[in-house]
């Protein structure tokens, strides 16, 4: 299983690491929701990866916080973004 | 069984590996904000479903049955939400050139609301 750790480990951290340069790249404040949202993916996968290699279940509530309030920032970003007044 | 239980899990998380490796080049290198939008969704949705069985499939109990089944409800019932709000402001705010897209209902959308 330590194998495991580090293959999926590095798939994770690299997808994480390209995510994290696109929210600092941009260009626009959609481009880095988007790259925020899955940032967030890549979290609960990595947690996930954690929990099927300890055996150790007890973070099961965080990932349910995850996926349930991950939503939140990119469509209030998003509902500002789209009034006519921001356009351009 | 356990090493097939093991295999199946193992197998699921790298499945999980490759799905966020692939979001991340295909957010680095895709050129506008809905191409990048297509990239992430893969992880999102597919990857944390995948993770999800792997935990079960690892660890089967009730509990963690009843958490995974939730996580994998609520991400379907969320991220589609997201991704439209996203999509929707990348076309109203013109990040995207429309000219890229090979169907475009919601032009012929706006044009009908506006006349009327």
């Amino acid at each position: 299983m330590t194998w495991l750790v580090a293959v999926g480990g590095g798939m994770f951290a690299l997808g994480g690491l390209a995510a994290l340069v696109r929210v600092v790249l941009g260009p626009t404040h959609l481009d880095r929701v988007v790259a925020a949202d899955v940032l967030t993916a890549t979290l609960v996968c990595w947690l996930g990866l954690r929990m099927v290699t300890t055996g150790d279940t007890s973070l099961m509530p965080v990932l349910l916080a995850l996926a349930l309030f991950a939503i939140v920032g990119s469509v209030s970003v998003a509902r500002f973004l789209s009034r006519p007044e921001d356009e351009g | 069984m356990d090493v097939v239980r093991e295999v199946v899990a193992v197998v699921l998380v790298l499945v999980a590996g490759v799905m966020s490796l692939a979001a991340g080049v295909g957010l680095l290198r895709f050129p506008d904000a809905l191409q990048r939008l297509h990239a992430g969704a893969k992880p999102q949705v597919l990857g944390v479903i995948a993770i999800c069985v792997a935990i079960v499939v690892r660890h089967p109990s009730f509990p963690v049955l009843a958490l995974a089944s939730l996580i994998v409800l609520f991400q379907m019932l969320t991220q589609p939400i997201a991704a439209h709000m996203v999509g929707r402001a990348a076309y109203r705010s013109h990040v995207m050139d429309p000219r890229t897209l090979a169907v475009d209902e919601l032009a012929e959308d706006i044009t009908r609301s506006d006349a009327s």
